[in-house]
């Protein structure tokens, strides 16, 4: 068994949704139920070998890749297929092989209009296999591949099965972090080439960085697409614009997924490619990424306040919340980037499980303009309850996840790497620890506007709003468990990520400024 | 002296032959008319043959008439389904190939 | 206390188990409570009954514990000043670090705070090994067991935390027992009991907190249990509106907190561990300027959650929530938070505010003006329960008056009796809105009701007593202590001169009385007002009100002063005895460099005095309504009073009831700022700058395209591709006539060809 993982483990967990597509290709559209437990099927598949793999990771040594493979792929420009896992990658691994199979089962009966469970749950697949390779790959150019695998899925889930204004939702969303990929990639070009056109392994491109004499201006300039690439995808404030729309008008699902890890893949790219390879450029970064987080915090929260619907406000949300994500990470220490995976974890919980509730919601009042809800509470308590309390982990309680991915950052930023300015971090903390306020007036203003009150005059009496069926039971409650039960134990998530952010840390501190 | 007279003959008769392919209307005129080319075609190759003391023409001339045989069989074949479908053997009437 | 080898009693190691009852009868009710006999009634009143037989045993075990030791030798003095043990190898900890640096404090030992931890999580590496593996290329990250250090959950037992532990438990097994008759039938009924033992849970998990996160979490959960159970009745907007304002304004004060504790964390060399805060301010590891920023940014929490000026304003909305509920959150436990934060950091606050030898400092005045300005709102309330609310906010202010003037035992006293006859109050105050049917305007429903509800009345006159300060109930004994702590009072001494605090606070007791006495004559005195007929409440109801109006008669009894006991010839030993309990001594004696803290000492004038304050304005308000009772025995208010008559009252009256227009520049101004316009203005540029921007690059890039395709990819490119098809389509127009489907023009072009080529052939070879 162990002799299985460490050589075509990952490789199974990352292809296995693709053979589950293969299989499905071969079924026809009509037989819809074999489809659902086909796709299902194979998710599950892939997640078994994660936990396997979980299973036999050893969690003392969780700074080391473990379970890598490094194949040749492509040798004209010495791309490998290089593999692994580590502390970093690990939680947000388990975090969508947990994500899928609960959005393939909520997909069991909400498959959205117009149909064709075939497609989309092959899309919803595709995404997965580029998610989970993105978390897996210690190769830029293998990195590059399966960041941009997931572009397309969402872009067809998006312009096909979502809202109104799909076309142009899917068009900006998928034009937007195209345009950053591309200066990505021609900063991971420019990497190649000024280190010697040597290798693509991350490890490797820090060595060599860290050993050359590269000027810092070119640090920067690299570090700057890089930095669009990733930043877009988190989002960051001014480039968050393609977020909003995009989670508005696509399917549940889709915004489950997008939230849940999708944005991950940016801040993931930050502590795992940007700040390891180029760490001096990242010091000259770091204020003004900070300066960007604590605008999107508070930006994000006013946005919030002025929404009207309230899938709009979620999506809002997650602005202000990366925010504290990249507020940790600008901070360069081991607490602000244990903080960041955290609150990316944490984030992905409780944010996708507001868009549930809010697909949910939607499919019984066929509306989401918040003032024509009220009264959940009374309609379907149940769900009135899921949603007070994920409202209550989104806004930073403790003893629920948000706490912890929220607090820490707070406090990591009263003091950054060294070479960073104390003063502006602490202005930076006071900012986002105002920002919590912010938080809890619109998060508290949904849930009573949504979940209080008594019920309009419209929906009374409307047959098609009741309480939670076994299928959303099903998708929800994992995540609900998980909410709670990382609120109580951070240990879970710290204790894994605690080795590799603290070697991130050690690799900025280490420059002696 | 010897050979000029067949030529004479042939060409007359292939003339006759052209102009009877070219004017006349009638399908199975037509046909009769590509015979006569086939037959002038026929005594020059005997003629040739001759004059060269070749037996070569005069099998190619055999070969001719077999062809023309199966020839004029399907010919008529066509003429005669022309003819049940159009109540007509006008070949001016027949053009379906027109591009 | 304790030697080394000595084993720390088994309570004080599994003192965890009075929180975690509570916790799970919450997942009890809430999972199982609609299927129980008594809809889950029963599993909460269990727990916390167990919960307070721990905290009985617990506070118990604490006082022998002292007792034992002001027995005993003094030879503990060279002992440990902290008792840590390590909980986190098993069922039974008992290895014990005693840290060795309680030497040279003046009395010993005696209550040293018992600590047992278990680690949290790990986070970072610690500070050390980030130098090591600076100095030496040896990585450090390499090796695994470089977890980082721990950061601990656990508890920490010492006088202060077996104190709050034993009011929690009391008086939420009270106000549970209250709740089964009070809310029966309610449309809650099972989330409501829930919720209570939810929050139990969570006060005392913050009660016992022995780090300072461990602190925010139970800060934040109690809040969220205050939340949910002001807006109990969530179907009426007003109830939820309060809710909201309750949360949204502690959030406000957690900002505080969270710097507060943040700075602290850094400058205890990265520690939450309350303790070691508080040693490190008192031995000046920490330097003062630090401090006092600290303890700044705190009393920003403290303001919020104890109803400090100028963010009181939640408190009397909060009283939306259920009678019981304001008992026991809203005047007993929850709302005293701030006050035991302060307590619990009292070396950082002390230090930082530079509290001895000092005239006046933000905490004093905040108290002060709090306990003044929340008295005075409480005379122009209509509604029981709001008068109450105004009361704790006055009282709260007191606590924290004393704290600042730095007499932390009479702060702490004054919490103590406070929780019992507040409580005491507001559950009297349900008990008579029960009986005349769920209203609590004073004017409008009561009057008269001492004929028809003789114990809650008597109960209610006794808490009132306690809280005006007459002798001998609980409150006379604490506010005495609080007004000889501010050292102004001539003989008593003290950690200063706090003048203002000092006239703040007699001002206070005067006007507490007053306002009281209005209460009582509105509600059980003159002619009743409502509709139908009053009556006395269940034994659910009057046997709590009975045990809290005893408790309300006997605490006071215990700090007395020992002058008082040596003049009434009783055994010296009953003198201060609650001082010797809870204040804190070993390592958290602020015995500090230069600024020591010491006690006032009672002065039997300034009792005199006060108590005369108050009686005199008690007896002038009841002399008020005696003439009105004269004039009209349903009247509540003169036809035609001062306010009405004279512009300067009339404005002050105004004044008050507006609630110093603060509700109006929060909730009009500030909330409504940022909900509307500022909101909308960053909606705005979000829609109309930013996603201009990037819809104009998109336009852009479209308008670009499009002229590209004009003028480029269809004149050039495509016109070439066109002109190509064209000629071919052409010369196939014309050629295609050649094709007439004749077969003899077939046949004519083929000779004519041969010809041709023939000819060719024949001229050009």
């Amino acid at each position: 068994m162990q002799e299985f993982l460490d050589t075509w483990g990952i490789t199974a967990m990352v292809f296995l949704p693709l053979v589950g597509v293969a299989l499905m290709m071969a079924v026809p559209q009509k037989e819809e139920s074999l489809q659902r437990w086909l796709a299902l099927a194979a998710s599950i598949g892939s997640a078994v070998v994660g936990v396997l793999m979980l299973w036999n990771f050893d969690y003392d040594d969780s700074g080391t890749m473990q379970f890598a493979v490094d194949h040749r792929w492509i040798e004209v420009i010495t791309a490998r297929y290089a593999v692994g896992i580590d502390g970093m990658s690990l939680p947000l691994l388990a975090l969508t092989l947990l994500v899928v199979p609960l959005v393939l089962i909520y997909s069991w009966n909400h498959i959205p209009a117009p149909g064709n469970a075939k497609a989309f749950l092959i899309l919803i697949l595709v995404l997965h296999t580029g998610m989970l390779g993105t978390f897996v790959a210690r190769d830029l150019v293998l990195f590059f591949v399966f960041f941009e695998v997931v572009l397309l899925p969402m872009y067809f889930m998006i312009g096909v099965w979502g809202g109104e204004q799909r076309l142009y939702a899917a068009i900006k969303f998928f034009l937007y972090t195209l345009f950053g990929s591309a200066l990505m990639l021609v900063s991971f070009l420019a990497l190649f080439r000024v280190t010697g056109s040597e290798t693509f392994n991350i490890v490797g491109l820090a060595e060599r960085v860290a050993e050359g004499d590269i000027s810092l201006t070119t640090q920067v300039l690299i570090f700057g697409g890089m930095f669009m690439g990733f930043g877009i995808k988190v989002p960051m404030f001014p480039f968050h614009t393609w977020l909003p729309d995009a989670h508005t008008q696509a399917p549940t699902q889709g915004s489950v997924l997008l939230a849940a890890v999708l944005l991950k893949l940016g801040t993931y790219g930050f502590i795992r490619i940007a700040i390891p390879i180029l760490p001096e450029a990242a010091l000259e970064w770091a204020p003004w990424i900070g300066l960007l987080a604590v605008i999107g915090i508070i930006y994000g929260a006013l946005g919030c306040l002025a929404q009207t619907d309230m899938k709009r406000l979620i999506a809002f949300s997650s602005v202000a919340h990366m925010g504290y994500v990249m507020l940790g990470i600008a901070t360069l220490t081991d607490f602000g980037i244990n903080a960041a995976i955290f609150g990316m974890v944490a984030h992905g919980l409780i944010t996708g499980m507001l868009f549930f509730i809010a697909g949910s919601v939607k499919e019984r009042y066929h509306t989401l303009e918040i003032k024509r809800l009220g009264g959940l509470l009374i309609q379907a308590p149940r769900m009135g309850w899921i949603l007070g309390i994920t409202t209550m982990a989104s806004l930073g309680l403790p003893g629920l996840a948000g706490f912890w991915g929220e607090f820490p950052a707070i406090l990591a930023s009263y003091d950054p790497a060294p070479g960073l300015s104390d003063t502006l971090f602490r202005v930076y903390m006071v900012v986002a620890a105002i920002g919590t306020v912010l938080a809890a007036a619109y998060l508290l203003w949904l849930l009573q506007r949504t979940a209080f009150g008594t019920p309009s005059e419209e929906f009374v009496d409307d047959p098609e709003v009741h309480d939670m069926v076994f299928t959303e039971w099903l998708a929800w409650a994992p995540m609900l468990v998980l909410i709670v039960v990382l609120g109580f134990l951070p240990s879970l998530i710290f204790d894994v990520t605690n080795t590799p952010a603290s070697m991130v840390g050690d690799a900025v501190n280490a420059l002696g400024r | 002296m010897f050979l000029n007279q067949f030529l004479f003959l042939a060409a007359a008769l292939f003339c006759i032959g052209i102009y009877g392919v070219l004017v006349r209307k009638n399908g199975v005129l037509v046909l009769m008319s590509i015979e006569l080319i086939l037959n002038a075609v026929n005594i020059n190759l005997v003629a040739f043959g001759a004059y060269r003391g070749d037996i070569g023409g005069q099998v190619f001339a055999l070969f001719v008439i077999a062809v023309a045989a199966a020839e004029v069989g399907v010919g008529l074949a066509i003429v005669l389904l022309i003819y049940r479908n159009r109540r007509s053997i006008d070949v001016a009437e027949a053009n379906l190939l027109k591009g | 206390m304790f030697g080394a080898e000595e084993t720390i009693p088994w309570i004080f190691e599994n003192v965890w188990l009075v929180p975690a009852l509570p916790a799970a009868s919450f997942l009890v009710i809430l999972f199982f409570g609609k299927r129980l006999p008594y809809k889950g009634a029963e599993v909460g009143i269990a727990a916390v009954g167990a919960a307070f037989v721990l905290a009985l045993i617990a506070t118990f075990t604490w006082i022998g514990d002292i007792d034992n030791a002001e027995g005993g030798d003094e030879s503990h003095s060279e002992e440990a000043a902290v008792l840590r043990v390590d909980g986190s190898d098993g069922a039974l900890p008992v290895v014990l670090t005693a840290e060795e640096e309680g030497d040279g404090h003046g009395g010993g030992p005696r209550g040293a705070p018992i600590v047992t931890d278990v680690e949290w999580f790990g986070i970072g590496t610690d500070a050390n090994q980030v130098t090591l593996g600076a100095e030496d290329s040896v990585a450090t990250e390499s090796d695994g067991a470089s977890s980082g250090f721990g950061i601990s959950i656990g508890t920490l037992v010492d006088g202060q935390s077996v104190m709050l532990l034993f009011v929690v438990t009391l008086v939420s097994l009270l106000v549970h027992v209250f709740s089964t008759d009070y809310v029966h039938g309610d449309r809650r009924y099972t989330h409501y009991f829930a919720f209570l033992s939810l929050f139990t849970s969570a006060m005392l998990f913050m009660v016992l907190s022995s780090s300072t996160l461990q602190l925010i979490v139970g800060w934040e959960l109690v809040g969220v249990c205050s939340f949910a159970l002001i807006g109990h009745w969530w179907e009426e907007k007003p109830n939820s509106d309060a809710a909201l304002k309750a949360f949204l304004t502690n959030r406000v004060g957690d900002v505080g907190l969270m710097v507060g504790m943040i700075i602290l964390y850094f400058a205890a060399d990265r520690s939450f561990d309350i303790v070691t805060i508080n040693e490190m301010a008192v031995s000046g590891e920490i330097p003062t300027g630090t401090l006092t920023i600290a303890a700044l940014c705190l009393m920003a929490a403290v303001m919020s959650k104890s109803g400090q000026f100028i963010l009181h304003t939640w408190l009397p909305d909060a009283m939306a929530g259920p009678t019981p509920v304001s008992a026991l959150i809203h005047a007993a436990t929850m709302v005293v938070a701030g006050v035991y934060m302060i307590g619990r950091l009292y070396p950082v606050f002390f230090e930082g505010f530079a509290i001895a030898g000092s005239s006046l400092n933000a905490m004093a005045f905040i108290g002060g003006l709090t306990t003044v300005g929340g008295g005075a709102l409480a005379f122009v309330q209509r509604d029981i329960k709001k008068v109450l609310a105004y009361s704790t906010v006055s009282q709260l202010g007191y606590m924290v008056l004393a704290l600042g003037v730095g007499a932390y035992t009479a702060g702490m006293f004054h919490l103590f009796t406070h929780a019992f006859f507040k409580a005491c109050l507001f559950l009297g105050a349900g008990s008579v809105s029960h009986a005349c049917h769920h209203s609590f305007d004073m004017k409008a429903d009561m009057g008269g009701l001492r004929k028809h509800m003789p114990i809650t009345f008597w109960t209610f006159i006794i808490g009132t007593g306690a809280l005006a300060g007459i002798p001998p109930l609980a409150g006379f004994w604490s506010k005495d202590e609080i007004l000889v702590g501010a050292g102004v009072f001539p003989g008593t001494g003290g950690n200063g001169t706090y003048t203002i605090p000092f006239i703040f606070g007699m001002m206070t007791a005067a006007m507490t009385a007053a306002y009281m006495t209005r209460v009582i004559w509105l509600t059980f005195f003159g002619d009743y007002r409502g509709h139908e007929k009053p009556h006395e409440s269940g034994p659910r109801i009057t046997v709590p009100l009975i045990i809290l109006a005893s408790m309300a008669v006997v605490v006071g009894f215990l700090n007395m002063p020992s002058g008082f006991v040596k003049a009434l010839r009783l055994p010296e030993g009953w003198a201060h005895r609650f001082e010797d309990w809870v204040e804190p001594e070993g390592v958290a004696s602020f015995v500090g460099e230069e600024n020591d803290f010491t006690h006032a000492k009672p002065s039997l004038a300034l009792a005199i005095i006060a108590t005369g304050l108050g009686i005199t304005a008690g007896l002038a308000v009841w002399q008020y309504y005696q003439r009105l009772y004269r004039i009209d025995p349903k009247a509540t208010e003169y036809p035609n009073g001062i306010a009405s008559r004279n512009a300067v009252v009339g404005a002050g009256h105004r004044l008050l009831v507006e609630k110093y227009y603060l509700d109006h520049l929060y909730t009009g101004i500030i909330a409504g700022a940022t909900k509307g316009p500022v909101a909308r203005l960053a909606n705005w540029i979000n829609q109309n700058v930013l996603d201009g921007i990037v819809n104009t690059a998109g336009r852009l890039s479209v308008g670009a395209g499009q002229l590209v395709y004009r003028f480029f990819d269809q004149a050039v490119v495509d016109g070439a591709v066109n002109a190509s098809g064209r000629t071919a389509a052409s010369s196939g127009g014309i050629l295609r006539r050649i094709q007439s489907g004749q077969v003899r023009e077939y046949a004519t072009l083929m000779f004519g060809a041969a010809a041709v080529l023939a000819a060719i052939f024949i001229f050009a070879v």
